[in-house]
């Protein structure tokens, strides 16, 4: 500890953790641990999703229970992921299913939020040129509505992705796999260099998920609002403030 | 030893081990609320330079929102790992860490604030004589209040949830507590633990609201 991990030598024995072809491979090699961390991070934000998405968008298009979809975002950063993951550790035992409800749990305030803003904030005005062109209410949505909010939606969902990948890390506290197993092994055992390397996948996969999704983001909005593309940044980011 | 280790039955909230072990609650709670204070604190003193600087030279403002928009999303146990070969496991780990999301979430109200501030108001401080920095002292960083506040309380609310995490290296306020219940198997420390997390975080909140309401009195509807 302290000065002498200063020196090039820790970094060295971190490049040499890197460097072994043990670590590559097999059951605790860092493929597998990567797989799983994303596996258990996408089953947590698809569950989410299910939930959140729908609610979001309910709320949104019938301009109902504003409060409660804006503040639940507020709420929801102040239950700490630690906790909740440790009690759905308590409540149901063993594997994976725990930390998939904790982290759906924690990946659905953003998306309601993010999704109710996105349909309430579509314009009347096109809404009632769609009625008067004759949309039912449903075609309306999904063809006028949603299209216009995809944005935001997308940016709830990116928002909650990486706070999942982010807190999938925790899950190895409670023995579930991941990436974040190096870390805590790590930690446990005083093992820095592999600690040290793991805190850089976990790293690089939540920038990397945070880079790719903005990416889906930006393709996914309509030719029509790219051509409107001054308001359409000015509502992304007060999406973020949000 | 918790008595619920040796109960067949194990209660969510064993009241009678409670009412025995409230000074470890309130030292938890107390650990929580100054890594909290300190970080937001730190995060404020550099924020605010920070940002009054991407606000004035304006080819600094995109890149630091790119930058600390990617540097946010880099999960805080990670954070705190890669620091603890530098600054070891201590609280020095625990707030370089902390400070450095505080100032990511206030470093972007602080500019947002600036930037929301009316043309018009710029103008008429200008003709008014004041010189760039009153000007900032004195009418922008005021009009930008609120926003600034609003961000105070979004690193407050996220600081007190970072801080459970930071029982990990051996710190934690009310995070120790939580690994202790998960350690001990034992309910009472990971439940109440987790409740004043919550509570500590809204409680929080609703001050600095009030706060806010008398600090920016012309911005009650915020």
């Amino acid at each position: 500890m302290g000065a002498k991990h200063l020196a090039v030598g820790f970094l060295v024995s971190v490049w040499r953790w890197f460097a072994d072809p043990a670590n590559w491979s097999g059951s605790e090699g860092i493929p597998q641990r990567l797989m799983e961390h994303v596996q258990l991070s996408a089953e947590s934000v698809a569950v989410g999703a299910v939930i959140a998405l729908p609610i979001g968008i309910a709320l949104g298009h019938y301009g109902r229970f504003g409060n409660l979809a804006i503040n639940i975002s507020n709420v929801g950063r102040a239950i700490p992921s630690f906790g909740l993951l440790v009690i759905a550790f308590q409540v149901f035992g063993l594997g994976d299913l725990p930390i998939v409800i904790a982290l759906a749990a924690l990946a659905i305030p953003p998306m309601v939020t993010n999704s109710y803003v996105g349909l309430s904030e579509v314009d009347p005005d096109i809404k009632d040129a769609a009625r008067g062109m004759g949309y039912r209410e449903l075609t309306q949505l999904f063809r006028v509505e949603l299209p216009l909010a995809v944005p935001l939606v997308m940016a709830g969902i990116r928002t909650s992705a990486v706070q999942v990948v982010a807190t999938a890390t925790l899950a190895a506290i409670i023995a579930g796999g991941g990436l974040g197993r190096f870390v805590i092994d790590g930690i446990a055992q005083q093992n820095y260099p592999m600690m040290f390397a793991g805190a850089l996948l976990v790293a690089l996969l939540a920038i990397a998920t945070e880079l790719s999704l903005s990416g889906v983001e930006r393709l996914m909005v309509p030719r029509g609002l790219r051509l409107l593309r001054a308001p359409v940044q000015s509502r992304t980011t007060t999406s973020k403030a949000a | 030893m918790p008595v619920g280790k040796f109960l067949s039955y194990d209660p969510w909230v064993n009241w009678a081990w409670l009412s025995t072990h409230v000074p470890l609650f309130e030292s938890a709670l107390q650990q929580h609320l100054s890594l909290t204070v300190f970080a937001v604190l730190g995060g404020l003193v550099i924020s605010l330079p920070l940002g009054v600087a991407a606000h004035r030279w304006g080819a600094f403002r995109n890149p630091v929102l790119a930058v600390s928009g990617i540097f946010y999303s880099i999960p805080s146990i990670a954070l705190f790992s890669l620091l603890i070969p530098y600054t070891g496991l201590t609280a020095l780990t625990a707030e370089v860490g902390l400070i450095g999301y505080t100032v990511l979430i206030l470093v972007r109200n602080v500019i947002v604030g600036l930037e929301a501030v009316p043309p018009e108001v710029i103008d008429a401080a200008n003709g008014m004589g004041y010189r760039p920095l009153a000007r900032l002292l004195r009418i922008e960083l005021p009009l930008a209040l609120p926003a600034i506040f609003a961000g105070i309380r979004i690193a407050t609310v996220t600081t007190i949830g970072l801080v459970t995490i930071t029982a990990v290296i051996g710190l934690g306020g009310l995070g120790q507590l939580i690994l202790r219940g998960l350690i001990e198997n034992f309910h009472t420390p990971l439940v109440v633990a987790t409740v004043l997390s919550v509570a500590l975080a809204l409680v929080a909140d609703l001050s600095l609201a009030g706060l806010q309401r008398l600090a920016v009195p012309w911005a009650r509807n915020t």
